[in-house]
């Protein structure tokens, strides 16, 4: 059977190639993938958790499955609100929305 | 199956049912019909207050996912007053040409918000924490785009959606290595085995952080101030209230009932950014020129000021923390009611140079506007001074001088942005740029009125506070 270390590398990674992304990328799209790296990380995280520490219940394993409904929500609500800032702005790159500073 | 546990969830079954019977009444009334939606949703919605106050059976629901307590009660009802009351104040937006077809939208997608906010509120276990907080956190991206053709708007629900998605997850990463940690995700059942080692204080570090973002503490407040220029005004007075209110509550309940055995960690991580909170919020607040910008930084130095209840960690710290958030709703919306009758007047424009001369053509309104700042600031015969009074006590009971005097510092110097505005209204002149005199309409009146009262009531009648503090928190 696999270490559970290798899987705590992965998920750790992609959690912070998620972060670097969400800084770094200009394009509103590719900020939101990088929210997913985030966000599968975390389930990654849950449901080797539950599988290799905790078998005898299934807590993370339930958390894996809400959370993988709720980010898909929010992924809908987020290209529904990108759009509408292409409508209204002409673009979905990040440095064209400043036009509150301060 | 036993049905018993749903009599927990009565304050829920009842915003569901105003919630079903608005969503019916918008899709199939005409539009001749719909004339009177403002009214009926008001109604609806004092009547679920109403039932708010009546009294509950306490105790958990669904093997301790759900709990409610009298001061979850106590806490739900201030939301509602908060909600209310914008309700109020958003007619006069609701009624413009660009958002009427779309008013019943406003009030199904608040009352969900609102349901969020409960299920944040009464969570036992953190899975229900944290679909109560997306329950919340994701329809208010929606109202904060809700004026679909405004860039503003359509910026600040970028940004929010954005912001809030990446906390949630960094929230979730911390959560995650508490599960590995304890193998449970039950309030009750962690704080058993909660103990200072490594991994839960990193979990703890990743979990605050991301509850820090909904509460806009320094230093990871950077969206607030976009996000509550860019919204219309009424959602910019719910985020600032409602959310900010139950994420309040929501850290509180966690500290407590799972990270109580672990304050010697907490303790001094909530101290440096209640400081730096209060501090950074005040300072900028000083140099802003548009005055929601304004309010989103007071209202950061503001959730630094309800930080210092909780660090105090005793019951009475609660007290005044749940009291401080009730005086927040009333004055914080005493302020953006009157700003949402200026900027129906002004087209949007939100600039703090519109209020210049106000006093001469709409004393009422400045009056109400003083009353809200006074009542932020913290002087004397308003219900805001006796809510930083408790606050301070509490935290000055647990030795925490240096803290405490820190903040005090800090009411003076926000007394002086404060009085920016008082100045800016009774005493310089009104040029072209700034608003005649004009009527408020009746629901924005009453709101006002209402808020006003509050301000003026809430401090003296003490029964309140003893109120809140004899419920005992039932942890």
């Amino acid at each position: 059977m696999i270490k559970m270390e290798y899987y705590l590398i992965v998920s750790t990674l992609m959690f912070f190639i998620g972060i670097y992304g969400f800084v770094v990328r200009k394009n509103m799209l590719a900020i939101l993938i990088s929210l997913e790296l985030v966000l599968n990380a975390v389930e990654i995280n849950f449901a080797v958790f539950n599988r290799y520490l905790f078998p005898g219940s299934m807590e993370g394993m339930f958390f894996t499955l809400f959370g993988i409904a709720i980010t898909a929500a929010e992924t809908a609500i987020a290209i529904a609100i990108i759009i509408n800032v292409y409508r209204n702005i002409g673009s979905i790159n990040v440095r064209k929305i400043n036009k509150m500073k301060g | 199956m036993d049905f018993s546990n749903f009599l927990l969830l009565q304050q829920e079954i009842s915003l569901m049912a105003v919630f079903v019977i608005l969503f019916i009444y918008d899709v199939f009334c005409s539009d001749k019909g719909k004339q009177w939606f403002q009214l009926v949703a008001c109604i609806l919605f004092a009547l679920h207050t109403a039932v708010g106050f009546l009294p509950f059976p306490t105790g958990e629901a669904f093997g301790g996912m759900f709990v409610g307590s009298n001061i979850t009660i106590i806490m739900k009802n201030i939301l509602n007053i908060g909600t209310f009351l914008i309700f109020l104040q958003a007619n006069n937006w609701l009624k413009s040409q660009e958002t009427a077809h779309k008013r019943g939208e406003f009030f199904i997608i608040t009352l969900v918000t609102l349901l969020g906010m409960y299920l944040m509120v009464s969570a036992g276990n953190f899975m229900m924490l944290y679909i109560g907080m997306e329950t919340a956190s994701l329809p208010m991206a929606c109202l904060a785009t809700f004026n679909k053709y405004k860039e503003r708007s359509a910026e600040a629900g970028a940004k929010y959606i954005l912001v809030s998605a990446l906390s949630s997850g960094v929230m979730l990463f911390g959560l995650s290595f508490l599960y590995g940690c304890m193998g449970t995700m039950y309030f009750s059942d962690m704080s058993i085995q909660m103990v200072s080692e490594p991994l839960v204080i990193l979990g703890f570090v990743f979990f605050f952080s991301g509850l820090a973002f909904k509460l806009s503490l320094v230093p990871f407040h950077l969206w607030t101030a976009d996000v509550y220029e860019g919204s219309p005004t009424a959602v910019t007075a719910y985020l600032s209230v409602a959310s900010k209110g139950a994420a309040a509550f929501a850290l509180m309940f966690t500290l407590y009932k799972v990270f109580g055995t672990i304050e010697a960690i907490w303790n001094p991580l909530l101290w440096g950014s209640a400081v730096i909170t209060i501090t950074v919020g005040n300072l900028f607040a000083i140099r802003q020129k548009d005055i929601k910008r304004f309010f989103a930084f007071s209202s950061i130095s503001q959730a630094g000021y309800i930080l210092l209840g909780i660090i105090a960690g005793t019951s009475q710290g609660m007290t005044a923390t749940v009291y401080y958030v009730l005086v927040y709703v009333f004055s914080n919306l005493a302020a953006f009611g009157v700003i949402s009758a200026v900027e129906n007047q002004t087209n949007g424009n939100t600039l703090i140079s519109a209020f210049n001369g106000l006093y001469k053509n709409n004393p009422k309104l400045s009056l109400v506007m003083m009353l809200a700042v006074f009542s932020l600031g913290g002087i004397p015969p308003f219900a805001g001074f006796f809510s930083k009074f408790y606050i301070f006590m509490a935290a000055a009971e647990q030795g925490q001088f240096l803290l405490v005097f820190i903040a005090l510092l800090n009411t003076v110097i926000s007394l002086y942005y404060y009085l920016l505005i008082i100045k800016a209204m009774f005493i310089k002149e009104g040029d072209e740029q700034s608003v005649g005199r004009f009527v408020t309409d009746g629901y924005n009146k009453t709101g006002l009125v209402l808020c006003t009262a509050g301000i003026l009531v809430i401090g003296i009648i003490s029964c309140i506070y003893e109120h809140i503090g004899a419920l005992g928190f039932g942890m």
